[in-house]
């Protein structure tokens, strides 16, 4: 960890202007030499490992009372980026109208964690990528561009099967992006020159050539909530993972059904663990659309999803699992008592 | 009484809370790193990102830069210390890789420069920028890695010195009516302890105080002093509460003489706390190993052959390997028995001793090929172990000082429910979830070594026991008390213990699970001197001394029970006979077979253990039971235990609450040693990839729902005094079997190779 400078924000334009003069074009914004604060559970890990090197943090805790709202007035769910995980998770409107968004965030890291976290900063963790967190492996694309990827031959096993590249499998390894991607969910972005929405899909940037580049924020813009349209009370979250608590997700699946007379008028596939970003399962979802759930279509739904995916060498289960859990998702979403 | 502590059976002490309960739970107890220091220099470590090489040079520049550093050592610089000598090898190290000695590179993670600063924060920031280059060569990482080497393990250690065998294994295996054939592997494993590993030197004139964490304080003094080149009488190593070590605190590491070296170099004293990622490299770890286990017997289950082949990875210069055929090849009648173990070296640290060493891989083997037997035989698993009981081991003939083996799958299959379970594969299940019920054996070799202590009985009914004992979670401050307590007849409450402290009287290191058996034994013998003293001071006359031994209990059996039957002590008479108000003993024991050179051997740090395989004319062996339950997702493969049972005979239990936690630790870390831990290394780079505690897996509360600990009561009067067998090492042994055979009863599907990923099922 390098010493760095310390800022409570007190108002939001103060915050992104703070931002902005700080980041230049050419860097992505993840190096920026000035970096937002919010629980710090990504943030100041990475800064203790000399992974991301801030020389100031502005912490955005101060714009709490007007960045961390729940909010479900009519029909629609509006959340502050600055709310906490743990107080989304337990909310009971949202459990029960909004099941995938609690079990996303509930199934996440630990309680302690929870805590802290906010849904700001949870939709922009980083990944896990043990290469990309320690700092003596040179060559990390991500971390150092154009110096190659060391888990594309190394060890892989919790790396991505959809959305990567030559450059990069890191899996993006939050849970609730998924819930938010599925949902069509869109962001609201503070920046100096006012508030941008833009949807939750658009958010997050896949590796391509330039893995360093994580999303499509501009300097100087903050997240300060995102909206999710309608209700979705039959919808679940389902999470594989190595143990039953604390860990992130080998594969999951957020999976929102629309059923009306046993034929599936809308449906939601979103899939985590297994991608390089949130990933929205849409040739999955027009399998299903007009038809009745039984096992054959779920095994068809599943297979269309991940129609894409490439296997390196210890992660290739991902792709059976990945199918299994969204089979199961569908079952379980189709059986759920609404 | 509550679960965490259960009532006593007979032979069972109290389960008295634990001595230190309060001092920990309210972060009073101070561990070597909370210690403050007069003025302290803040060390960091810099590791090697490469596995084989040399070091071209050092670019310090910008690292000096940072305010607050003092100095930054590396081997340009470094004072030359002298070389050590393995600990398994009848030394104190636990590597003979020296760290800053030269350029060479023999490991990833090596110590290549320590930064010294004025804070942590500047130390470690300079670390970050310390710039090393390097000429990397290609490592071997492991087996299968080109470039290992692989050699018989006999006549390379001294702690393995014959591969066990008894008759005529080939003969008698091709003549089997039922054969296993079978080969089983286990992963790399590092202990990570909650305590980081940290070291602080203070340097008085030419003394040396050591805060470390250590499960062997005589052995560290005697070892830095070794390597500093001065007398071990000017080194004293304190650390009255250890953070957990499970054996990677016995031996000393390279960081601890280096620290002191860097200490008196600066003339102040240095405070290290090495990361949880360093750890990994710095210390020892337990190795992979590779097993092949044949088994032949007749159709009625009983062992007509058997051989155990197996291997484990050390590093290049060191020949460390645990060998648990000497455990293996012992436990069930058969007699015809072949083995042979090997060590393969690679380009990797050394590694090095971790609860139960020897029995957790190969008992591994062994018990999943006995299950597998157990299949082909269409037997009961229970049923194959009860017809190859025995009371004698089959090597050497001899007979077991007592084995409650059977009695413990009796009351292990009672309370688990073993009688519900439907022999067949796949035949149990509750919606999505496969349930699969599986057991296996434990064993763990009872052993002790040579133990001082100091005893002082003041007339109030106070007692204060001295023995340089190790606090590593065991309960040892709560048993020694206990002890001392029951031996002198007052309360517990009235007792103080010091250990943790190298200016005590020496005890052994707090490994192989002969602390309990080992302290508490001297202890005893320290109280009964005092005792003696009384008594001779109440009836001078010998014959009358005669009588009140008689009705006192001095020359008694040597068990704790008899103590408790004697008569109280009258100690203000005895006192008032005696003319003084304090009377303090100091006395050493050692176990029956120790050898002559013991005592000397006890204050120099040396262990000198015996017991289990290692006794002339008996072996000695704490025995359980282990019972799981698995759950298998039939869409997901995750796998969950929600339920364990262990039962277990271990002789004396001093007590039950304290041994308790430790069987349920035990079953949980055997659990854990099965589906989580692990510590992945990438062969390109033989390195170990998932060196924190977010990646290196173990289990949380939620994979833990429910874990039963029943305890026998078992007396055995051949050990040692105290009558105690050891069970720290006794409950996460054979627990990776009996996981890995209730996954084959839930799936059909038997897996050889830990850790079980849920990517191992098949669908
Ligand atoms: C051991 C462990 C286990 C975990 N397990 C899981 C898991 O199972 N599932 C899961 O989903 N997550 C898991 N997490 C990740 C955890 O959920 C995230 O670290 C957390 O949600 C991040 O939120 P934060 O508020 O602490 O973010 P911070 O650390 O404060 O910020 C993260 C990043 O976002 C930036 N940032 C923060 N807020 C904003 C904003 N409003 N606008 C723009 N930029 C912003 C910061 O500058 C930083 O770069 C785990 C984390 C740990 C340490
Ligand atoms: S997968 Fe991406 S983050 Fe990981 S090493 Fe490769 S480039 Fe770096």
């Amino acid at each position: 960890m390098r010493p760095f400078a310390y800022q409570r924000a007190t108002d939001a334009s103060a915050a992104v202007a703070a931002l902005a003069v700080a980041a230049t074009d050419n860097n992505p914004l993840t190096e920026s030499k000035v970096q937002p604060l919010a629980g710090g559970t990504t943030l100041i890990d990475l800064m203790k490992l000399d992974v991301m090197r801030p020389s100031t943090v502005i912490d955005i805790n101060p714009l709490a009372s007007a960045w961390s709202a729940i909010n479900l007035d009519g029909g629609n769910l509006r959340l502050g980026a600055l709310a906490r995980m743990s107080d989304v998770a337990a909310n009971p409107e949202i459990q029960h109208n909004y099941p995938v968004v609690a079990d996303a965030l509930r199934l996440a890291a630990s309680q302690q964690l929870r805590n802290m976290a906010t849904l700001g900063g949870n939709v922009l963790q980083r990944t896990r990528c043990t290469y990309f967190r320690d700092v003596s492996y040179g060559n990390c694309n991500k971390r150092n561009p154009g110096s190659g990827c060391a888990a594309l031959e190394g060890i892989n096993r919790m790396h991505a099967v959809l959305g990567i590249s030559e450059q990069c499998i890191a899996t993006y390894p939050g849970d609730f992006a998924q819930a938010l991607i599925a949902l069509d969910a869109t962001v609201e972005i503070t920046g100096r020159s006012g508030v941008r929405t833009i949807p939750f899909s658009e958010l997050h940037k896949p590796p391509g050539n330039s893995p360093q580049i994580e999303t499509t924020l501009a300097a100087g813009e903050l997240i300060s909530g995102f909206s999710i349209p309608g209700r979705w009370p039959r919808s679940v979250y389902l999470k594989a993972r190595d143990r039953q608590s604390y860990e992130f997700a080998l594969a999951s699946a957020a999976v929102a059904l629309d059923i009306q007379d046993g034929v599936v008028r809308d449906a939601r596939v979103a899939l985590g663990g297994v991608a390089t970003v949130p990933w929205r399962a849409r040739e999955a979802e027009a399998v299903i659309k007009g038809q009745k759930l039984d096992d054959g279509l779920a095994q068809r739904v599943a297979e269309a999803a991940f129609a894409t995916a490439k296997g390196n060498k210890h992660n290739a289960f991902k792709i059976g699992l990945g199918k299994r859990v969204v089979a199961r998702a569908l079952h379980q979403a189709a059986a759920m008592e609404v | 009484m509550s679960m965490a502590a259960p009532e006593p059976k007979a032979n069972m002490g109290q389960s008295v809370p634990r001595y230190d309960a309060v001092a920990k739970v309210t972060g009073r107890a101070q561990y070597a790193a909370d210690v403050p220091l007069a003025n302290p220099a803040y060390a960091y470590l810099v590791t090697s990102s490469i596995a084989k090489g040399r070091i071209d040079r050092f670019d310090l520049t910008v690292a000096k830069q940072v305010r607050g550093v003092i100095d930054i050592v590396t081997h340009e610089n470094a004072e030359t210390l002298k070389e050590p000598k393995l600990s398994s090898n009848g030394g104190y190290a636990s590597t003979t890789i020296q760290p800053l000695k030269s350029p060479e590179i023999a490991h990833e993670g090596q110590i290549v420069a320590v930064v010294l600063a004025e804070t942590f924060e500047a130390a470690r920031e300079a670390a970050h920028l310390v710039k090393v280059s390097y000429t990397a060569a290609v490592p071997t990482a492991t087996f299968d890695s080109p470039g290992t080497t692989a050699a018989r393990a006999k006549g390379q250690l001294s702690q393995f010195k014959e591969d066990p065998a008894v008759g005529d294994f080939a003969k008698a295996f091709e003549q089997a009516e039922v054969k296993v054939t079978a080969s089983y592997e286990t992963p790399t494993q590092h202990h990570n302890s909650m305590e980081l590993f940290a070291t602080s030197c203070v340097w008085n004139g030419d003394s040396l105080t050591i805060y470390e964490p250590s499960q062997y304080v005589y052995g560290l003094k005697n070892a830095v002093a070794d390597q500093l080149g001065i007398d071990a009488d000017k080194v004293r190593v304190i650390n009255p509460y250890v953070g957990g070590a499970f054996g990677s605190k016995g031996s000393m590491t390279p960081r601890t003489a280096i620290i002191a070296s860097i200490a008196r170099r600066l003339g102040r004293p240095v405070k290290l706390v090495a990361t949880r990622d360093q750890g990994f490299t710095i210390a020892t770890y337990r190795a992979e190993t590779r097993h092949v286990i044949q088994i032949g017997a007749g159709s009625d289950g009983r062992l007509t052959a058997l051989r155990h082949e197996g291997a484990e990875i050390s590093s290049r210069p060191d020949a460390y390997a645990v060998g648990g055929t000497k455990t293996t090849t012992r436990l069930y009648a058969c007699p015809n028995v072949a083995s042979l173990v090997s060590i393969v070296r690679a380009d990797r640290n050394t590694p090095g001793f971790m609860r139960s060493p020897p029995e957790v891989p190969y008992m591994f083997a062994l018990e999943s090929a006995m299950d597998e037997l157990a299949v082909k035989l269409n037997m009961d698993p229970i049923e194959l172990r009860r017809v190859n009981d025995t009371s004698k081991e089959p090597i050497g003939g001899k007979p077991y000082t007592s084995r409650s083996l059977l009695a413990c799958y009796d009351e292990g299959a009672k309370a688990f429910g073993w009688a519900n379970r439907n022999s067949q594969p796949k035949s149990m299940s509750d919606g999505d979830w496969l349930i699969g019920y599986g057991c296996a054996t434990t064993c763990y070799p009872t052993q002790m070594a040579p133990a001082a202590a100091r005893v002082r009985l003041q007339r109030d009914g106070r007692a204060r026991v001295e023995i340089a004992g190790h606090e590593i979670g065991n309960g040892a401050y709560t048993v020694i008390g206990q002890a001392a307590a029951e031996r002198l007849g007052i309360p517990f409450e009235k007792v103080s213990v010091f250990i943790g402290d190298s200016d005590l009287p020496p005890a052994p290191v707090a490994g192989g699970s002969n602390s309990t058996a080992s302290t508490c034994s001297a202890v005893i013998t320290v109280c009964d001197q005092i005792r003696r003293r009384l008594f001779k001071a109440l009836m001078p006359d010998e014959n009358l001394v005669d009588k009140a031994k008689e009705t006192v209990g001095l020359a008694q059996p040597p068990s704790t029970q008899a103590a408790q039957s004697d008569r109280p002590l009258d100690l203000d008479r005895a006192f008032d006979a005696l003319g003084v108000s304090v009377v303090e003993e100091y006395g050493e024991w050692k176990p029956e077979g120790a050898p002559m050179d013991s005592f000397r051997a006890m204050h120099k740090g040396e262990v000198r253990m015996v017991g289990g395989d290692k006794m002339s004319d008996k072996i000695a062996y704490a025995f359980g039971a282990e019972f799981v339950e698995v759950r298998v997702n039939r869409w997901t493969h995750e796998i969950r235990v929600p339920r364990i049972v262990g039962a277990f005979a271990a002789g004396h239990i001093m007590n039950p609450r304290t041994s308790h936690s430790q069987l349920m630790g035990g079953l949980i870390w055997g659990m854990s040693s099965a589906l989580h831990e692990a510590t992945e290394i990438d062969p390109r780079y033989a390195r170990y990839v998932n060196d924190n505690l977010a990646d290196y897996l173990m289990p949380v509360n939620a994979d833990v729902p429910s874990v039963e600990v029943i305890m026998l009561s078992e007396q055995d009067d051949h050990i040692n005094p105290a009558g105690v067998k050891g069970l720290g090492e006794l409950a996460n042994v054979g627990t990776n079997a009996a996981v890995c055979n209730a996954i084959f009863h839930a799936t059909g599907q038997r897996i050889r190779k830990l850790p079980v990923r849920l990517e191992k099922l098949e669908a």
